[in-house]
Order: structure tokens, then sequence, then C-alpha cells
């Protein structure tokens, strides 16, 4: 198998097991691990296009997901601690009773 | 030699990953997606894609990473998502993300044409990626500060919010 398909491969690998890590973890803390793999994959693929192609727009676009990234935990990190402190738990089944 | 590393690094990269999964407390998880992050920083240094790798490091594991730590050492370690690591979607979800999984390879894999290629020489230079970035993508960089900032000021009313 060639790098470059070899590298897209780990990609989507990778990007599934966040995905799954999304859909089955009860931790809420797990759920935003899984999506920054996620993130990740898609970092993957960027860079070994980037790499395939020896262009820059790739790399660009990478930096461009880390800001975003970063942006985000900021964000998930102060919502899920008052998330917690609300409702006391980490547990996504105990928001089953979310309503409206 | 090269594919060689980056084919160890995949695989380990792959088994942190499933880590991430699989332990029960969020501290080992993290540590267990800093080592993912740091393998995924390898591939891209055997890749010669420097500046990603550092970005990857820096970025990532140094502040993402260590933002996370510091909130898990926040949260109460005896809480009852802990003790049930998998919800009642457990099969369904892997069914859902094999499916997205063969998908994903059947779009990207063998079916897609080989990319076009660049003009050539090696772009992934601190040098040739600065001025690149000042001549080329500035404008975007800009946008990205004031996104920076918004979300600071999320993160900030969020926290007033609390209070």
């Amino acid at each position: 198998m060639a790098r470059y398909e070899l590298l897209l491969t780990l990609a989507v690998a990778l990007f599934a097991l966040g995905l799954l890590g999304v859909m089955v973890r009860r931790n809420l803390l797990v759920v935003v691990m899984s999506l920054e793999l996620m993130l990740n994959a898609v970092v993957l693929s960027f860079v070994a296009a980037a790499a395939h192609t020896q262009t820059l727009h790739g790399v660009a676009m990478t930096f461009f997901i880390y800001v975003a990234a970063t942006c985000e935990i900021a964000l998930a990190m102060a919502l899920l601690v008052l998330l917690v402190r609300r409702r006391g738990t980490l547990d996504l089944a105990a928001g089953q009773e979310l309503k409206g | 030699m090269t594919d060689a590393f980056i084919v160890l690094f995949g695989v380990l990269a792959l088994v942190f990953a499933g880590l991430v999964l699989w332990l029960r407390q969020p501290m080992r998880s993290a540590l267990a997606l800093v080592a993912h992050m740091i393998c995924l920083a390898a591939i891209y240094a055997c890749l010669g894609v420097h500046v990603i790798a550092l970005f990857q490091v820096l970025i990532y594991v140094g502040a993402v990473m260590v933002f996370m730590v510091y909130t898990i050492m926040l949260l109460d370690d005896r809480d009852s998502a802990y003790a049930h690591r998998f919800s009642g979607t457990l099969v369904p979800g892997v069914l859902v993300a094999v499916a997205v999984a063969f998908a994903l390879w059947r779009l990207l894999g063998p079916a897609v044409p080989d990319l076009p290629a660049g003009p050539g020489g090696a772009p992934f230079g601190f040098t040739a990626f600065a001025t690149a970035f000042m001549q080329q993508y500035w404008l975007h960089f800009e946008l990205a500060t004031i996104l920076l900032l918004v979300g600071v000021i999320a993160a900030w009313t969020v926290i007033r919010e609390e209070r």
C-alpha cells in the first residue's frame, strides 16, 4: 500500500474511533476527547494530502484547524464545568430528562 | 526506513486512540490522548512537515490537553460516569462507526484519482511556511485571531454566567 493510501486509511480509522467514542461513551469529558480524536484524523488527512502534493494549502488549513480546536476546547471546558456544577454529574445519561 | 516509522507510529496512534475509548478514568484517557497526539506529531515529522509536528506538540499537547487535564482535576472523581463506561447504544454505535469508516474509505481510498502534484521542492520549512503565510493567508490569519478573541469572550461569559 502506498504511503498516501496508508495515511488516509489511518485517518479514516481514527475518525471512526472518535465517532464511536462520541456515540457510546457516557462520560462527557471522554466524549470531548473523542471529538479531538476526530479533529486529529481530519488534520492527518490534510497533512497527508499536503505531503503528497508538496503544496502548502493543507498545512495552512491545519493551522486554522488548530485555532478552531483551541477555541472549541476553551468553550467546551467552560460549558462542561458549568454543566457539572448545575447537574452534579458528568454522566450523559443524566441529561435524558432535558426538555424544550 | 521512514515508511517503517510511519507504520510503527500509526499503529501506536491507533492503540492509544483505542485506549482513550476503553479506559475508565478520564485522566488516563487524557494521557492516552496525549500519547496519541505525540505519535501523530512523529508521523508529521517523518513526512517532513516539521511545522505541523511542532504545532501539534505545542498547541495540542502543550495547551489543549493541559487545559483538559486541569479541568479533570477540578471535577469530582466519584462521579457516576466513572463507574459506567458505555451507554446503551454500544452495538448500534459500533455498527454506525464501521459503516462510516467503510463509506469514508471507499470515498477517500482507492476510488480517488491521484492528486495533482505541486511545483515541487519542500515548502514545509519554517521560512517558506512563514513567508507564504504572511503573503497568501494574512487575511485568514487575521480572521483566526478574531475567532480566538470571540472564543475567549464566550468562555469568560459562560463562567461569569455561572457566578
